[in-house]
């Protein structure tokens, strides 16, 4: 366990390694960041058998670090940290995998990818404030960077987008956070002496500091409406970088709004708990009406994060422990299925036929062409629909659960967001993968026939990445146990205790 | 209780056919299509063992497994088998190999239409045998994502939108019984279908849902029943059904009419009259009104029919909701003194009966049409046929069978459950019976229209040149099926031996507090 | 006067001795020696002689005596001493700027001033004495308007000096002027003994008028809004070294000597006079700082203005320093000042391969030198305030100090959270000039750029500072 805190500096090592290796050939600085991604995820795995859930975070390490402005350098872990550690080593290694084919500036794109996850590693280990910050603000730089350079569609607009929203909802957060900081007295940045400051406010400063410090992480997730760099970033990003943007990197907002918004000020919660669940309703309903329209695949995938990520922010909104954990639960499972949308639709599919517009996919039998492309975005599509037996199912189901005690009109609203979920995913599934000619010829057409595209093989490392990813929600859906066991007792923590109602046992 | 898990094996057997179908990229056509014969069969076989093993006295729940599985929602790997379960099992084993059977030389790519068909086996299997609701709602689900690539892939011209809106409907009906789940766990803390109809039995779920105030408790109570109403389906929410049907491939038709719309039927008795008996009783006059609507203006619907596969999924409405007014007449009647009685007990026995009946003989009649397809090269217009007795005359007869079976004709099995039904919603609802003898007379008059236009007469159309009588892989289908029309026909008691109890044991507590 | 005495003072100056004794060698040699040789050598000769007088300057603070001099002259504490390093060591990374650069005509006299420069600024940081602030600010002053106008070629170059000379002497004036009202009203020099003064009376009228007129001095000098219009031009016109010099150590010096003056002659009063006026000043430098940044397309003046945004946080740390120390604004403006130093360093060795005005002449700096583009990111990274570099942690602590002033209903905390909010301004327009040097790629028919092993070696020296700082604050924080 206490190995654990090595994923942060592997992935650093990784990253200055990669740049030199870059150096040397393309092939190297791949290899390096494989072994990296896989090196930390074992790490996560490793520390996950390991792990004794609890209730309140255990300690890794504890070191001061800025003594005058009373900061730690704590890492510590709990059931919530240890279901998202696992995730960003899976999401990592499968990123990696999917991004074997880049050929420009290899070294510096796995650089900023490793930075990337260092950073996010951190925030899942970071039981200081401060120290939460710093990672989650050191993940932000990395992210423009893998935009702007390697992206596609609009990619230096979306880049910018990107960082800005990231960084301005980061720079609320802040002032929030230094706000609290200071009315206790500036000495520590320690969540619970932060929340025991907090308590020392006033009512309405209390309101706003939670609004400052919810809304500000909220924007990573993804709410409705300071959501919309999320699709256009998302699109712009190289398949690996969507993978981890879409499938981790929005997940670090939902936590920050669970692990540090939510237990801050119960008082500023009871006033915002209504607002924010009804944004999260929203968002779910009108991304999914907005993917339904989409003309370009990843687009709709893209909205569909969104819609996703309003099922997590119900779930935190509703705050009896059912949803939470159900939020934690869809935070890993959807981690998982973006990761597996966007990769069949950015490498299997893109990097190959060179087109993501729904107009032209129609006119080709890809299910054909590309079978096994085919049918990973078919498991994929069905998970992301909430089909049982894979783990959007146990996530949604628990998220509605508690949604529904704490207001029945939530619940529906979001049940209405499972149906569009089904009608948008269906509608790419079909014109995406299965246009083209009506009825299945006798065989595939011989390759290479004139009139025919011609397609490259899916290759090892595709392959292996869809079937971890396609593993992790086979077994996540059918075994949701496995992660409701290490995430129900850290919510008996005192500091959630606060803020959680009663609820679904 | 733990001991062989016989009902794990009948769900999971289809799927382990299908995932090594999925292992074994290279296999070749006739290998595909052997395995997964093979793989179907096994449903037959283990509900045959199981059959032997039945305990016929019995109205409880037998060969039950229980494992918990996730504690946090108190959820339960939980299996098991009464007389309803059985007969919808065995009556699966039947139409699963003839739904392959129906396609053996027809299905391109049989390595993939089988793997599909297997899950859909596997699903179907699941749901009849399933008392949690978690994984009772997988395999109901999960029977969508086959059905969908069957139809899409391996259907009609029209196919893309059959499935499309057959997924649509479906997913929504399901949303809503989903949510209408999520209530009810919220207000019990149980998925477990045998603890929920005993908390229904005794009022308890009730008085728990109408803690929710306002109008949640209804909504609840309409969000199950949709979810059950698209999938049978119940007029109106049938519209979805004709072009599903009539565009599939003939086994897969076959599959839909004789094991899918029985999963809402199933639904029915098994999740909402047991758990929303009062709420069912209230609403059930109109519900008796929606099921004649089915019966009724689908037999009519069918008469109106050209395609002749249009024709049997309108006549599909028309039997299935014949269930569903023997089950909704049951219910509006069972506020009195003396809960039905005999009347109550033949209206169930008949839906029972018409459940296993209604798929053979349907089975058997998209089986033949299917033929008449292969033979006139795509066309199955009722104009496009003429003469086919003269021209192919055993298959005539034995097509023969199955269409009088579906009209009723006493001596076959067709008639048992449609006279039970009639029998009890008479002595329950005098009034809807006698509408419902309508549809009687329609499906009456439609069939023999259809008997005579294509198969009386002068050959014309396809059966102008000569076609082929029934082949040796058509007529092992064939010939079974009549066997069994006419020895249920015969001797009804083999059937209703298996549920008699369980019709008492309903009966006698018709679960109204 | 006693010989002790004159020695300990010797000892104590010892670090303006070594860089007075180093400028004046090095124009000895380079007029006698020197004279005729080729200019590569020159430079060669006046960098090592000047980067030994700053080495040996640094030494000397760090191991001189500590505690008042002459009489409370001046005053070699923590901060002092601090400062003094701080400025040393920016000196020596624009030295190695000045390698890079193109070659400047005299490149001796150059140093030698440059060195006259670090003389004044190392004397502002331990003065006490109002007269020794004034010469000492002078001295450092005059020597900054010499080297922002060497490159008398190019226009821009003069005209960058002649502005600066004229607002410097205006601002002299008025700093004098206050001087001279502040002795009328308390008949001390001595910061230690106005203070004392003062604590007794309080803000008279005359105090005030004294006060304001410092204040005029102090936003010039750290190019604070209003007093910033000698800043885009002049950041714009010099010498990219000078620059860096103007940029980093004169406004470390620069910030500190102001915050002593105004705490100690002030008093350490809750709410200080001066604060309205600061608090303004301050809001006005963050908004018209970042704002206008946004809209600049040449890299120099962009940088400029963002330094007026500094400033307009740094100032918070002057707010705070009262209660909660100087370490909060010695960490800002020392770790500011390492990143313009490199920022600049940058700019001068990129300009001598080809021209760096505009933002755009960085294109496809990571082709053309891969270590440039990356301590470029370096810099510019931790001047937008990303973590774990120490713009990040600068920014923090003045924030929380100032937060902890008076709680957001402050001036001072609802200052913070304006430079909050504007950070996510500041970020954009940093990003432009990121994208350039990472992301585009070079124009067609640009060159790699070679840099000399001096500037490398200053450059990866305070980017390496900059991540050392950054990951670990408390070294410079413990200072105090």
């Amino acid at each position: 366990m206490n190995l654990l805190p090595w994923c942060i500096y592997l992935s650093l090592a990784g990253a200055l390694l990669s740049l030199a290796a870059g150096r040397r050939s393309p092939a190297a600085a791949r290899w390096v960041a494989l072994l990296t991604a896989a090196a930390a995820w074992a790490v996560t795995l490793l520390a996950a058998v390991q792990f004794v859930p609890g209730s309140s975070l255990q300690t890794l390490v504890d070191l001061a670090w800025i003594p005058m402005l009373g900061a730690r350098y704590h890492l510590a872990v709990d059931g919530i940290s240890m279901t998202l550690l696992v995730l960003t080593g899976l999401a990592a290694t499968a990123g990696v995998l999917f991004s074997w084919n880049i050929a420009t500036r290899t070294g510096e794109f796995f650089a900023f990818y490793l930075a990337l996850i260092a950073g996010v590693y951190g925030v899942f280990l970071s039981a200081d404030a401060l120290l939460f910050f710093v990672f989650y603000e050191i993940a932000i730089v990395p992210k423009y960077f893998l935009i702007a350079i390697w992206g596609s569609t609009n990619r230096e607009y979306g880049a910018m987008k990107l960082a800005l929203y990231s960084f301005a909802g980061s720079a609320i957060v802040l002032a929030g956070l230094l706000w609290v900081y200071a009315a206790g007295g500036g000495q520590s940045f320690a969540f619970g002496e932060l929340t025991r400051a907090a308590a020392t406010l006033p009512p309405h400063s209390q309101i706003a500091v939670f609004g400052l410090v919810f809304f500000g992480f909220a924007t990573l997730a993804g709410i409705f409406p300071l959501h919309t760099w999320a699709p256009t970033g998302h699109v712009a990003a190289p398949t690996g970088a969507s993978m981890l943007l879409a499938g981790v990197v929005m997940k670090l907002g939902a936590y920050g709004c669970l692990r540090v918004a939510l237990p801050l000020s119960p008082l500023g919660f009871a006033f915002w708990q209504a607002p924010i669940a009804w944004l999260a309703v929203i968002g779910i309903v009108y991304a999914g009406l907005v993917a339904l329209r989409q003309e370009d695949l990843k687009f709709v995938i893209g909205y569909s994060s969104v819609s996703h990520m309003g099922f997590v922010l119900l779930g935190i909104a509703a705050a009896n422990a059912g949803a939470v954990s159900g939020a934690v639960l869809q935070m890993f499972s959807h981690g998982v299925i973006a990761g597996l949308l966007f990769a069949v639709v950015g490498r299997m599919l893109y990097d190959r036929t060179h087109t993501r517009r729904l107009s032209e996919l129609r006119t080709m039998p890809i299910y054909r062409l590309l079978p096994f492309a085919a049918a990973v975005f078919v498991i994929a599509a069905v998970a992301s629909m909430g089909l049982p037996g894979f783990s959007g199912f146990p996530a949604e189901l628990t998220i509605l659960i508690g949604a529904w005690n704490a207001a029945h009109a939530w619940a529906a609203v979001a049940a209405l967001g499972i149906f569009i979920a089904a009608a948008f995913t269906l509608r790419a599934v079909q014109l995406g993968f299965f246009g083209g000619a009506r009825e299945p010829e006798a065989e595939a057409p011989p390759r290479g026939q004139a009139g025919t595209p011609h397609y490259g093989p899916i290759s090892l490392p595709e392959k292996t990445g869809a079937v971890l990813l396609v593993a992790a929600t086979v077994l996540v859906g059918v075994r949701p146990d496995l992660l409701l066991d290490w995430i129900n007792p850290a919510l008996q923590s005192p500091l959630f205790q606060a803020v959680l109602k009663g609820g679904a046992p | 209780m733990n001991s062989f898990p016989l009902l794990s094996c009948i769900v999971l057997v289809p799927w382990a056919g299908a995932l090594a179908l999925a292992c074994l990229p290279r296999l070749g056509s006739a290998a595909s299509r052997v395995v997964t014969l093979l793989f179907s069969l096994s449903t037959l076989a283990l509900g045959l063992v199981v059959l032997g093993s039945f305990d016929r006295s019995s109205a409880s729940y037998q060969f039950v497994e229980s494992h918990a599985w996730i504690q946090s929602l108190n959820v339960h790997y939980h299996l098991g088998l009464d007389g309803l379960s059985l007969l919808l099992v065995l009556l699966t084993g039947l139409l699963g190999p003839a739904g392959l059977l129906a396609s053996w030389k027809q299905a391109q790519n049989p390595r993939f239409f089988g793997l599909l068909y297997l899950v859909l086996q596997g699903s179907a299997l699941g749901v009849f045998l399933a008392l949690d609701f978690f994984h009772w709602f997988v395999f109901w689900e999960m029977s969508l994502v086959p059905a969908y690539f069957l139809i899409k892939l391996w259907g009609g011209r029209g196919a893309a939108p059959a499935a499309y809106q057959f997924v649509i409907y479906t997913m929504a009906g399901s949303a809503f019984l989903l949510l209408g789940f999520v209530a009810i766990f919220a207000a019990t803390g149980t998925l477990d279908f045998p603890e929920l109809a005993s908390l229904g039995a005794s009022g308890a779920l009730a008085a728990n849902l109408a803690a929710f105030g306002g109008y949640w408790p209804q909504a609840v109570f309409i969000g199950v029943f949709l979810g059950f109403a698209v999938k049978a389906p119940l007029f109106p929410f049938h519209t979805w059904l004709p072009a599903a049907y009539a565009e599939a491939p003939t086994g897969v038709s076959m599959f839909l009419t004789g094991v899918m719309s029985k999963m809402g039927v199933y639904g029915f008795i098994r999740v909402l009259w047991p758990l929303f008996p009062g709420q069912l009783h209230a609403v059930a006059v109109p519900l008796v009104w929606f099921a004649l609507g089915g019966a009724v203006l689908g037999a009519f619907a069918a008469m109106r029919q050209t395609d002749l596969k249009r024709m049997v999924a309108y006549s599909s409405i028309n039997h299935v909701s014949y269930c569903l007014l023997a089950l909704f007449a049951v219910s509006a009647a069972s506020g009195e003194s003396a809960p039905g009685g005999a009347a109550a007990a033949a209206a169930l026995s008949g839906a029972l009966l018409q459940m296993f009946n209604h798929g053979i003989s349907a089975g058997a009649l998209f089986f033949g049409i299917g033929m008449l397809e292969a033979r006139s090269g795509g066309r199955r217009g009722i104009g496009d046929f003429g003469g086919v007795r003269s021209a192919a005359p055993v298959f005539a007869g034995l097509f023969g069978i199955a269409m009088f079976s579906s009209l009723g004709l006493p001596g076959l099995n067709g008639f048992v459950g449609e006279f039970l039904i009639f029998r009890g919603v008479w002595g329950l609802e005098p009034w809807a019976a006698s509408i419902a003898c309508l549809g009687l007379l329609a499906t009456a008059l439609f069939l023999l229209g259809f008997w005579q236009k294509v198969f009386h007469g002068p050959r014309a159309g396809a059966a102008a040149a000569r076609i082929a009588d029934a082949s040796g892989t058509e007529l092992t289908v064939l010939v079974p099926f009549a066997a069994l029309m006419l020895l249920f026909g015969v001797l009804p008691q083999l059937l209703t031996g298996i549920f008699n109890p369980l019709i008492t044991a309903w009966n006698a507590h018709t679960f109204l507090p | 006067m006693n010989p002790t005495a004159y020695a300990g003072l010797f000892l104590a100056l010892l670090p303006e001795a070594s860089l007075a004794a180093g400028a004046l060698l090095l124009l000895g040699l380079d007029l006698s020696l020197f004279r005729h040789r080729d200019p590569a050598l020159r430079l060669r000769l006046a960098l090592w002689t000047g980067a030994i007088a700053v080495v040996a300057a640094a030494v000397a603070a760090w191991l001189g005596p500590r505690g008042s001099v002459w009489g409370a002259s001046f005053s070699l504490d923590n901060l002092a001493v601090a400062t003094q390093v701080g400025v040393l060591a920016l000196t020596l990374f624009a030295l190695g700027a000045v390698r890079g650069a193109p070659t400047p005509r005299q490149p001796a006299e150059y140093v030698a001033v440059m060195l006259f420069a670090a003389t004044g600024l190392v004397l502002m940081a331990a003065a006490q004495q109002l007269l020794l602030v004034f010469l000492s600010l002078e001295l450092a002053s005059l020597s900054l308007y010499v080297i922002a106008g060497f490159e008398a070629r190019r226009p821009e170059s003069t005209e960058a000096a002649l502005k600066y000379f004229l607002f410097g002497g205006i601002s002299a004036a008025f700093l004098l002027f206050g001087f001279s009202l502040i002795y009328g009203v308390t008949g001390s020099l001595e910061l230690p003994a106005i203070a004392a003064k003062l604590a007794g009376g309080g803000a008279t009228p005359p105090f005030l008028l004294a006060l304001a007129m410092v204040l005029v001095a102090f936003g010039f000098k750290t190019a604070a809004a209003p007093f910033h219009l000698w800043a885009p031009d002049v950041y714009q016109g010099a010498p990219a070294p000078s620059a860096a010099l103007i940029s980093s150590a004169s406004k470390l010096a620069g910030f500190v000597l102001f915050t002593r003056l105004l705490w100690s002659a002030a008093g350490a009063a809750q709410a200080p006079a001066w604060f309205p006026t600061v608090a303004a000043i301050s809001a006005a430098s963050l908004l018209l700082g970042n704002l206008a940044a946004l809209a600049q397309t040449n890299l120099r003046r962009l940088l400029a203005y963002s330094a007026i945004g500094h400033s307009g946080a740094m100032l918070l740390g002057v707010m705070a320093a009262g209660r909660f120390g100087p370490a909060p604004l010695f960490y800002y403006a020392f770790t500011y000042g390492l990143a313009v130093v490199g920022a600049f360093g940058v700019i001068g060795v990129v300009d001598r391969a080809g021209g760096c005005e505009s933002i755009a002449d960085l294109a496809g700096l990571h082709k053309r030198s891969p270590l440039l583009a990356g301590c470029l990111a370096v810099f510019v990274l931790s001047l937008a305030g990303i973590p774990p570099l120490a713009g990040f942690f600068g920014k923090l602590s003045v924030f929380s100090a100032a937060l902890r002033l008076g709680g957001v209903a402050g001036p001072a905390g609802l200052l913070s959270i304006l430079a909050i909010a504007l950070s996510a301004v500041a970020l954009y327009y940093y990003l432009i000039v990121l994208k350039q040097a990472l992301v585009a790629g070079p124009v067609p028919g640009a060159r790699p750029i070679k840099v000399p092993f001096a500037t490398a070696l200053a450059l990866l020296g305070s980017a390496a500072l900059i991540v050392w700082f950054g990951l670990d604050p408390n070294q410079l924080l413990g200072v105090f």
